[in-house]
């Protein structure tokens, strides 16, 4: 039995029993961060903020939805949107951030690479966040069944036979993960237990990961300037802040995030009220018709340009540039090979790729949604492989790269 | 805070950029434009959709003949439709016109052919007028679902062509209609006057044959068989619908959200030039009218909106004054730091 002596304050109390002051000091008031960083530093925490106005929203939305076939519809449009006291402007949230949880995704992956912050010791910050990435990319695609509208069901029809692999024919496959050999009450089920249960689950497990990795590596900053934390800690701590390279998790990294933060939720407030039909497109608001086929299926807009990796070639040679496409951001730690963890203004050759990477995303993404027709697949198919070449030339670029010298 | 201010440039661009092409863009190219024509009916739109069609024809070297003489048909309708919209209606004397009508369109009426006539009460708000003429003349026509017949005395209407036979008595019913059964209709009696009698709308709780009634359940039983009859009811008559139509048209519940404005428009006023062949028939509704069916779908399918409209402001209200806060906090705690 440990021994306790009678706390004099709950502060105290509580800290005798599970160290309250020491994990403040390790989580905010002593996590260095670079002082020289600028607001995409805040995405982060942008992030958080919209994961826990999904997460809020989608629990008054699960009091009411009903996962059934007949009912799953009306009970979203109707229920939800016309019964249920602000049950609309939860749907509007949820919808909304679902899409653009994945903008501030992209432009937090962005940054990321601009900035090479995924060198030399924050491998692993990458790779938890591509897993982050990838899972809620299944979140997202299994919260679109839900409704169960025609796109909810032609798009679960499209992305589940992709599992029959091609000409390996595994159709087997596909009836087992629809659990039916068409989308139905089985598949709706086991989508409405990925995304209320198991993927939250995961992503919240992911998080925490994805936080671990980053508190002995540090937040990397503006110029990729290697920075001794402990002699800057010590600089901050005897009140040379304005010397100290570093900054207090809180509140000083904080306050400023809370700032970026607040523009955030004008932005993203103005779109749930004024804008939010580029998040909850009209097809989806025909109920399910498995006789039906809809003129176009596109998935939503952060899916198009891996779909249009997937469209131009035949189907084989589609699936595996697919596969390449879903996979190959993992590996960029390691296709990079300059000793550099430097912005990418300052590396040269790697400047000129991550713009052309950035373009060629935005020529897939607005591809993958146009009809495959004359000339836009033919954009769609050189874009598509533009894509694969850059990340082919991507080791060779680095390698060539010059170490820079401060 | 220059350089923070060329990054958020960069990343709204960019932003602004990915969305032109994903939304506007995108949607331009996939659905075909139909020129809208404010709902006035003259038969430009069948005319034109004719002309495309042998267009369309003779780049496959197929035969025409059947089409030019449709051409022909349909200049000569409108044209005829022109002509009598000219005349000087007679309201008076269109009341004993009327009362032929009334054989088949009063309160209460049954299917007839795979429809149920509708009530006329706010015929003359409702439609246009040249509509009404191209009606009373040519059922079929004036719907522009003449394809479907190879006589267009074969349309549940079409006994109308040897009843009202005068150009006169034509101008002189509908001027009855636009003078006596012009009074204005609740969104609610637009809808059903107009698309109610094919399209239910749940939602409502509307059915083709009306709305749901309350009934009782035995207490007993639990069985309530009011319900069952009316439900059985409305079997029939979508039974009836389905057979004439081809298919049972579709409910309405959420049709706001799941087309654009402009379908819905350019849709009413012409279903042939957005989804051709359709068995729909043109309803010939006037703007005013339209608006009032557009208000009920809204009612149905988006109902909150006036909620949200007010509720926004004051959401983004409240986000601005935490922004200036939050701005207040970070400077307070940055000053010790720059």
């Amino acid at each position: 039995m440990a021994h306790f002596t009678k706390a004099k304050s709950l502060y105290e109390w509580l800290d005798q029993r599970i160290a309250i002051d020491t994990l403040r000091r390790v989580l905010a008031t002593e996590y260095w961060i670079p002082k020289n960083i600028n607001f995409l530093w805040a995405m982060g925490m942008v992030l958080a903020i919209t994961f826990g106005l999904l997460l809020i929203s989608g629990i008054f939305l699960l009091m009411y939805y009903q996962p059934n076939v007949d009912l799953a519809f009306d009970s979203v449009n109707y229920t939800i949107m016309k019964e249920v006291e602000f049950g609309w402007l939860w749907r509007h949230i949820h919808g909304v951030a679902a899409s653009v949880v994945f903008l501030i995704i992209y432009i937090h992956m962005f940054t990321g690479i601009y900035y090479g912050s995924y060198k030399k010791g924050r491998e692993l910050i990458w790779l938890s966040g591509m897993l982050l990435f990838v899972t809620f990319s299944a979140e997202a695609f299994s919260g679109y069944m839900l409704p169960w509208g025609q796109m909810s069901y032609w798009a679960g029809m499209v992305i589940t036979n992709l599992f029959s692999m091609g000409d390996l024919h595994l159709n087997g496959l596909v009836e087992w993960i629809r659990g039916d050999y068409v989308p139905g009450q089985a598949f709706l089920n086991r989508f409405f237990m990925l995304h209320v249960l198991l993927l939250p689950l995961v992503i919240l497990a992911l998080i925490g990961f994805h936080f671990g990795t980053l508190r002995i590596p540090h937040v990397n900053n503006q110029e990729g300037e290697e920075i001794d934390f402990e002699e800057e800690a010590a600089k901050y701590k005897a009140g040379k802040k304005k010397e100290s390279k570093v900054i207090a998790f809180a509140n000083d990294f904080l306050s400023k995030d809370m700032f970026v933060v607040s523009i955030f939720l004008i932005f993203f407030f103005y779109l749930v009220f004024y804008h939010y039909e580029f998040a909850m497109d009209p097809v989806n608001f025909d109920p399910a018709d498995p006789l039906k086929t809809p003129p176009h299926i596109y998935p939503e807009w952060y899916f198009l340009w891996s779909y249009e990796i997937l469209r131009p070639f035949s189907t084989n040679v589609g699936l595996i540039a697919f596969g390449f496409a879903q996979v190959i951001f993992f590996f960029l730690p390691f296709l990079d090979r300059s000793p550099n963890a430097k912005p990418a203004h300052k590396r040269g050759l790697f400047f000129f790729w991550f713009w052309a990477l950035v373009i060629d995303m935005i020529i897939l993404t607005a591809m993958g949604k146009l009809p495959p027709e004359g000339i836009f697949s033919k954009i769609g198919l050189y874009a598509a492989l533009t894509f694969i070449g850059l990340w082919i030339i991507l080791p060779i670029i680095t390698k060539m790269e010059k170490e820079v010298k401060e | 805070m220059k350089r923070e201010l060329k990054i958020l440039a960069i990343v709204v661009t960019f932003t602004l950029i990915t969305y032109y092409l994903v939304e506007p863009f995108a949607h331009s190219q996939m659905h075909k434009h139909v020129e809208f024509r404010n709902f006035k009916y003259d038969g430009k739109s069948d005319i034109e959709e004719v002309e495309h069609k042998i267009k369309v024809a003779k780049e496959h070297k197929e035969d025409t003949t059947e089409l030019e003489k449709k051409l022909e048909e349909k200049k000569k309708f409108w044209a005829e439709v022109d002509k009598i919209s000219k005349l000087k209606g007679d309201a008076t004397a269109g009341e004993g016109v009327y009362a032929m009508c009334q054989g088949c369109h009063f309160e209460g009426a049954t299917n007839m052919g795979g429809v149920t006539p509708p009530s006329l009460e706010h015929a003359g708000a409702l439609y246009d007028k040249k509509y009404l003429i191209a009606l009373v003349k040519n059922p079929a026509m004036a719907m522009n679902i003449d394809h479907k017949f190879k006589d267009p005395s074969m349309h549940p209407m079409g006994s109308v062509m040897s009843m009202v036979t005068s150009d006169q008595d034509i101008a002189n019913v509908v001027a009855y209609l636009k003078e006596k059964k012009a009074g204005e209709a609740t969104p609610v009696e637009a809808y059903v006057e107009a698309c109610g009698r094919c399209h239910a709308d749940r939602y409502m709780k509307w059915t083709q044959v009306g709305f749901v009634p309350k009934t009782k359940e035995n207490i007993k039983t639990g069985q309530d068989i009011e319900a069952l009859k009316f439900k059985q009811k409305v079997a029939e008559e979508q039974n009836a619908l389905a057979d004439y139509l081809g298919k049972l048209p579709p409910d309405l519940s959420i049709i706001i959200r799941a087309r654009s404005e402009d379908f819905l428009k350019t849709f009413i006023e012409d279903p042939q030039t957005q989804l051709p062949g359709t068995a729909m028939p043109r309803t010939g509704l006037t703007q005013e009218s339209y608006d009032k069916v557009e208000e009920f779908l809204a009612d149905s399918g988006d109902a909150k909106r006036h909620e949200r409209a007010k509720l926004g402001p004051i959401v983004l209200i409240y986000f601005i004054i935490f922004a200036i806060f939050a701005y207040l906090w970070k400077k307070e705690v940055w000053r010790d730091l720059h």
